[in-house]
């Protein structure tokens, strides 16, 4: 970015312009960056936003609209949408991917609390090596362990074709959740905790009644940032699901949509803003505890 | 609150044995159980003949010699991860950190932009993958029918290997909102009275930047590069629903694609685990990749720990 013009102060002008140039007294050169910078961030967006109004676009043209590589619907064809309402199984999967994502989300977050909180606020032997181990295993790609633990749910326990061994690894904490919620509660001083104990409640209480409201914005946060990992999730299905159809998820189905209308365009990319419209959606209620939650990740310096 | 008083003394609270054993010890199954437990197993299946019907049989190196001498798309998958690496993290940073500082300056509808440049980070991994083969179709999509509009000769992106990993760039560039809202953060932390102090002293805008900017931000530069070469050694979904429908080959369950199209260019490693792994059922072999990436991984988190200072203590890199 040329910065450069900022660095010679111009002669002084009185400007009035809009409301953020309602004080008297900006350079011209400083209105001029003003416009500058602006006019690149609308560009950018235009590029940002360019991907998904063609994806939109796309999914209502003709069959042979969509692959002639033109930019406007000549016709506004909504039974694209009603063809992927309508794929087998399709319902299922929506169902699916609700299932995994949030009740692996609550299970997850109930579970991550107790050990955030112990990491954040007590002090005990090993609780370094701990942290490290959290670190580790939040590091650890999934395919290090993804072959043994395969042999073990199909084996021992036949619960391949479905979500559950993804969903039950869940009800033993979340690492990422973990350390999230514990970058947080760091920040909280330790006379609460101190003073709560003085008031005669116990660590259940102490937690529940004190240091959870407090932590609320990390809590809605990092149950976001879980929901979204478990609703973009693809390589478990893959591996666990894949089996039955009647198991698969959202992201896993649309890639084998995909396959099954290798040349229809317009019915892959209707299937794939019912995809993504979830995530705009929850996205949009929730903009605050998004923004909140990338800064709380403990890399403010 | 005063960090310099908090700094000062011991963080933390002494509890009785038992609360803290209640509150670690659920994780600590977990982690023994699909950390620990698997992890082991790993290590052993490398050494060993086992196609998850018959009992594993004992072939010492057997697997690693395999994969190593006559195994050419490991060094395929190795050579293109270490290509992402490079180049994906280098730009996404460099882009991140400009759109950040973009949005720093930016006073009129910042909460629109920051929205926007946000978004995409989100959208599932298989549906921007989808979106962005569609956009880049050399025969049918409407990016080169833009580019050849205005004369610029359109490559053929995810169907030509010179150029189906700079079109994964370009999909990862989209998605860069995390950094910009973390850089945002940061650059919001610079005293001010330092680009005053410098523009003083006659400084320029590169000198406040290479002086001021850069160095303070300096802990977050690394630990965002760490974490970025972490998440580029296991990328996998993207580039393997890329490959799958540029090929255009039929990719339902059980069906065969020669995974990385086109030839080799979009392979990784976590592709070739589960090729090896689930697709031909070499347990052996798709384990001695696993354990290579293990050892990748753990070496960019001892790296992680040692870039983020005492950041396990206080929770703050730097």
């Amino acid at each position: 970015m040329s910065t450069g013009v900022l660095t010679k102060p111009g002669p002084v002008e009185v400007v009035a312009t809009d409301r953020g140039w309602r004080r008297l007294g900006r350079t011209r050169t400083q209105v001029l960056l003003w416009i500058a910078t602006h006019a690149v961030a609308v560009g950018l967006a235009v590029l940002f936003l360019a991907p998904i109004a063609f994806l939109l676009l796309t999914s209502v043209m003709s069959d042979r609209q969509a692959l002639s590589g033109s930019l406007w619907p000549d016709t506004w064809q909504w039974s694209n949408y009603r063809r992927v309402w309508d794929t087998p199984n399709f319902l299922l999967w929506w169902r699916n991917s609700l299932v995994y994502a949030g009740v692996g989300t609550l299970l997850a977050i109930t579970s991550s609390v107790f050990p955030a909180y112990a990491l954040a606020k007590f002090r005990f032997r090993g609780s370094n090596a701990l942290m490290v181990v959290v670190v580790a295993a939040m590091m650890l790609p999934p395919q290090v362990v993804v072959v043994p633990m395969y042999v073990v749910w199909s084996q021992y326990f036949g619960l391949t074709g479905s979500l559950w061994p993804l969903i039950i690894p869940l009800a033993f904490g979340d690492a990422f959740s973990i350390f999230l919620l514990r970058q947080f509660m760091l920040t909280l001083p330790d006379e609460v905790v101190d003073a709560a104990k003085v008031d005669g409640c116990g660590e259940l209480r102490t937690l529940w009644h004190v240091v959870l409201p407090m932590c609320k914005p990390a809590v809605v946060a990092t149950s976001l940032f879980q929901f979204f990992a478990l609703w973009n999730d693809y390589f478990g299905p893959q591996i666990y699901a894949s089996d039955d159809p009647r198991a698969w998820t959202l992201s896993y189905g649309l890639q084998t949509f995909k396959g099954a209308h290798s040349t229809d365009w317009n019915v892959t990319m209707a299937a794939t803003a019912l995809v993504v419209l979830p995530v705009v959606l929850v996205f949009f209620l929730a903009q605050r505890a998004f923004v909140e939650g990338v800064t709380l990740t403990g890399v403010k310096g | 609150m005063s960090s310099a008083l908090a700094a000062g003394r011991r963080r933390g609270v002494s509890r009785s044995r038992w609360v803290v054993l209640a509150f670690v010890s659920p994780f600590v199954l977990g982690v023994v159980l699909f950390f620990g437990y698997p992890l082991v197993s790993t290590i052993v299946y490398s050494f060993e003949k086992y196609d998850q019907i018959n009992p594993p049989t004992w072939v010492g190196t057997q697997n690693w010699h395999y994969v190593f001498d006559e195994y050419p798309r490991f060094w395929t998958a190795l050579r293109n991860t270490a290509w992402l690496v490079v180049v994906m993290v280098s730009l996404r940073l460099v882009f991140g950190l400009a759109v950040g500082m973009l949005i720093v300056r930016v006073r009129a509808g910042v909460g629109i932009f920051r929205t926007v440049f946000y978004l995409p980070y989100l959208a599932p991994p298989v549906a921007s993958t989808l979106v962005f083969v569609f956009l880049l179709n050399p025969g049918s999509g409407p990016v080169n029918g833009l580019l050849e509009a205005v004369g610029i000769p359109a490559p053929a992106w995810f169907t030509d290997p010179n150029w189906s990993k700079p079109a994964l760039v370009l999909l990862s560039l989209w998605g860069i909102g995390d950094l910009m809202v973390i850089f945002t953060a940061s650059l919001l932390d610079v005293p001010r009275e330092l680009y005053e102090a410098a523009e003083l002293d006659g400084a320029g805008a590169f000198g406040r930047f290479r002086f001021i900017t850069l160095p303070t931000i300096r802990p977050i530069l690394l630990f965002t590069t760490v974490t970025g070469v972490i998440a580029t050694m296991q990328y996998y979904t993207q580039a393997l629903v890329a490959g799958q429908a540029a090929s255009g080959q039929l990719s339902s369950a059980g069906s065969r694609v020669e995974p990385g199209y086109p030839n080799g260019s979009t392979l990784t490693l976590p592709q070739l685990v589960y090729n090896l792994g689930f697709q031909n059922f070499d347990t052996g072999s798709a384990s001695v990749i696993a354990v290579v990436m293990f050892v990748l991984a753990m070496a960019c988190t001892v790296l992680l720990l040692k870039a983020g200072g005492g950041f396990l203590k206080t929770g703050r890199i730097g």
